[in-house]
């Protein structure tokens, strides 16, 4: 690749020998080996934003897990933490039990809801600003701008021989990255462990093998996919581009070039210009090409490598500010627009690209031309998925505020089903489990509500038989109890009859009760 | 093979090989795939060195690491045993009732003999001991020997009527079809149904108490409540082991069964017998 940046003689604009790694034109066969990218350090406002998106997501990354956040003496006080071993999921205020799972399977119905109304309305948000693989590949690559310079620098250092230089800024560059992965898989054990504790272990040795482990694959796929695969991750292991064409529409938002204002591009616009030759806005600079992380020209139209990171309308923009030519040759723009505006272009398709037909004698961009409007974000495909979101949204968010915080079942002993007893009295044996999904002890009476007659005893619990006990309950923990229902031979009705264990809190009313059935012999019918 | 086969149209090298005129190309397999077929290879003759592997006339080779899954085995159960051994020597030092006692001891006991019960006693008693006509229900409150810890530890240990163990507890009713006539059978039948507050035949219920009286109440009382000395069933309850109703009792008054059960003490050990007398009483019925 030839590393050369040369001035233009027309113009200040700096020309990029910047070429694709795959056009429309020259396809490049499925298994050539990678072409190296060396994106240029881009700047404009979608380049601003990303820095913002990739600020706060790493910032919610790397801090969330130490984020504090009191629930009593009977609960961790860690804001996030999935406890694997405990079986607790706590959110702030939030905490599930794995029973509760359909929580989170609500919100990963929502997050994909959610993805398919970002994408049918501003196309690959996702891929270009928040995936985390975007936002490392930036860090990784902030990394490598700072050691070995910018585009140029970079290439002619990856072409020219192994001197002490290249040498020093290449174990540097690795040794940060390597940093920087170990920092990436070293924060994700903290969402699974108290933070401040699992920190010191880790740096004493004491940490479980797994929190070893999970470090060092983490590292190694960050490292990996960050700083050596980077867009080969996007091209060819990501499924989302395959799927995101279904998400679009002619409606959609998509990074596109204008080719109806930029063709037919000429390197030499005044030369042409003098020459009486029309031609477009593009000067072909191929600044947009050499700023891609991808590697790829987004003149050739829209294209499956293209996470929409919106840094070509920065490259382009500026150069068009240096023209002094309108913003915009490469912009967000939606196909049924960019045909709208190509029709104009080309007279309804009955010429090639004509500058003249999409400008005002006075040289500015007519007011025929189509424009994106807020207002067509609204349309039924986006309705519907937001309705689905938020329908999904709100009936988890009426689960979590319904939800019971203490929970009786009753397992009924099946060896045997029944017992006669030396009276004619029946028994039938129960494994009731009381749930107390608070961090709190507390006193739950279980009350046998039905069943004419009958009684209980608790195994383990010295009182005699009654309709009622109180039983003492561990703090977020569940309590396995044996019970024994008695009912007395003259009191049997039918070989099954059907009852309730009632369990209440007096002190927080809370009540939860369980349909048991009661079995007696055939005899007693 | 001196010829070489080019493809025509891919200008590739083909294996000579023709299937219905498709050819197939002599391309060389991807370098990973070499390289990992190579590590496996070495692998694999690494491995027969320090693994048993090589097939010798008696054995295998051993292995450089000495390695055995028998071993492994042994190591494993050995540390099963270690993770029961402050449980299990509490159960071999202290007498069933500090078993039962002891909260966390008891609940080990349980488990342990839950799971000798399993393997040495469902095959009478069924797997939920419920039991069956001639073999009885351990989950109930009625028991022909004693149902006191002590009780149902001596049964265990010492079985019943089990010839081999001088301690068994033994009992026999003795055939009384030999000494009783078929009407006098039938009437005694009808007052022990009676007993249990079962509709009986009046006219045959008055007779059969003397009968009962003269006959029966050595054993099982005069209230024919039973009498656990001799292993003699409570007749005025509702449970009945060998089936309920006056077909079943003339039955077993005319010719008795009577159900063995081996001792355990010698074949399981002090240990499990205590185990299993604590799940027994566990069932629900203990006294």
């Amino acid at each position: 690749m030839n590393v050369i940046a040369k001035p233009d003689p027309d113009s200040e604009i700096e020309r990029l020998e910047a070429s694709a790694v795959n056009s429309a034109k020259v396809r490049q066969p499925l298994y050539a080996p990678r072409k190296k990218i060396f994106p240029k350090r881009a700047s404009g406002s979608f380049r601003r934003f990303k820095w913002i998106v990739m600020l706060i997501t790493l910032g919610i990354y790397y801090l969330t897990p130490w984020i504090r956040w009191d629930r009593g003496p009977f609960a961790p006080d860690q804001a996030v933490l999935i406890d694997m071993a405990n079986r607790r999921f706590y959110f702030f205020f939030i905490e599930i039990w794995p029973q509760e799972f359909y929580i989170v399977a609500g919100l990963l119905v929502m997050a994909g809801f959610g993805l398919f109304l970002i994408t049918s309305a501003v196309g690959r948000a996702w891929c270009g600003y928040t995936c985390p693989q975007t936002v490392w590949v930036d860090l990784f690559l902030v990394v490598e701008r700072g050691i070995e310079g910018d585009r140029n620098a970079r290439m002619k250092l990856d072409a020219g021989p192994w001197t002490l230089e290249k040498i020093v800024k290449r174990v540097a560059k690795h040794a940060i990255w390597i940093a920087i992965a170990i920092a990436t898989g070293g924060a994700w054990i903290f969402y699974f462990a108290d933070a401040p504790t699992l920190f010191v272990d880790l740096f004493t040795g004491t940490a479980a093998p797994i929190a070893y482990i999970t470090v060092a694959v983490l590292t190694a796929t960050t490292y990996t996919f960050g700083g050596l695969m980077r867009e080969q991750v996007c091209t060819y292991m990501c499924p989302w581009p395959r799927i995101q064409a279904a998400m679009l529409d002619e409606h959609s938002l998509t990074v596109t070039y204008n080719d109806w204002r930029g063709e037919p591009r000429s390197r030499h616009a005044k030369k042409a210009a003098a020459a009486g030759q029309s031609v477009g806005d593009c000067v072909d600079c191929n600044a947009c090409v050499a700023v891609c992380p991808m590697g790829i020209d987004i003149r050739d139209g829209q294209q499956l490598e293209c996470i929409t990171c919106a840094l070509c309308i920065d490259a382009c923009d500026s150069v068009m500010d240096k023209l002094g030519r309108e913003r915009g040759l490469i912009s967000y723009a939606t196909l049924a627009d960019y045909n709208t505006n190509m029709a104009i272009a080309t007279a309804g398709n009955t010429c090639a690209i004509t500058p003249a037909l999409v400008r005002t004698p006075q040289g500015k961009l007519t007011d025929k031309l189509a424009h994106f409007h807020v207002r067509k974000i609204f349309r039924p495909r986006t309705l519907v998925y937001f309705g689905a979101w938020s329908l999904v949204g709100l009936l988890l968010l009426y689960a979590l505020l319904t939800r019971d915080r203490l929970e009786v079942n009753v397992l009924h002993d099946r060896n045997p089903l029944y017992v006669t007893l030396s009276d004619g009295a029946i028994r039938n044996g129960y494994t009731v489990k009381l749930l107390n999904k608070i961090p709190e002890p507390r006193t739950i009476i279980v009350t046998l509500q039905g069943l004419r007659g009958a009684e209980m005893s608790v195994v383990g619990i010295d009182q005699p038989a009654d309709r009622s006990f109180a039983i003492r309950v561990e703090p977020d923990k569940l309590t396995t109890l044996k019970v024994y229902v008695r009912q007395p031979a003259d009191h049997v009705e039918d070989k099954v009859q059907r009852f309730h264990f009632v369990v209440e809190d007096k002190s927080s009313f809370e009540t939860d009760s369980y349909n048991a059935q009661f079995e007696a012999p055939e005899r007693h019918k | 093979m001196s010829e070489k086969h080019i493809d025509e149209l891919s200008g590739i090298e083909t294996t000579g090989h023709e299937w219905d005129g498709i050819k197939e190309l002599n391309n060389p397999l991807p370098r990973w795939w070499v390289w990992t077929f190579y590590a496996t290879i070495v692998w694999a003759l690494a491995y027969t060195i320090f693994y048993p592997a090589w097939p010798m006339l008696s054995s295998a080779t051993t292995g450089v690491l000495g390695y055995s899954s028998r071993n492994d085995v042994k190591a494993e159960l050995a540390a099963a045993v270690a993770a029961k051994g402050e449980m299990a020597a509490a159960v071999a030092a202290k007498p069933v009732d500090e078993i039962l006692a002891d909260e966390k001891l008891r609940t080990f006991a349980i488990s342990a003999g839950a799971a000798a019960f399993k393997v040495n006693c469902v095959q009478c008693h069924g797997s939920g001991a419920a039991g069956s006509p001639g073999y009885p229900n351990l989950n109930d409150d009625e028991w022909l020997w004693g149902g006191k810890p002590e009780d149902i530890l001596t049964t265990i240990s010492h079985g019943i009527r089990f010839a081999a163990d001088d301690a068994t507890r033994f009992s026999e009713m003795p055939p009384f079809g030999d000494t009783l006539d078929k009407d006098q059978i039938a009437q005694v039948a009808s007052y022990v149904v009676s007993l249990s507050g079962t509709p009986a035949n009046p006219s045959l219920v008055e007779g059969g108490k003397a009968i009962f009286t003269e006959n029966c109440a050595a054993c099982h009382g005069e209230d024919a409540k039973g009498l656990r000395d001799f292993g003699a069933p409570n007749l005025t309850d509702a449970i009945w082991l060998r089936g309920s109703g006056e077909a079943a009792i003339s039955a077993q008054i005319a010719a008795p069964k009577h159900g063995i059960m081996p001792a355990w003490a010698g074949r399981l050990g002090e240990s499990t017998v205590k185990e299993l007398t604590v799940y027994v009483h566990s069932l629900g019925g203990g006294e």
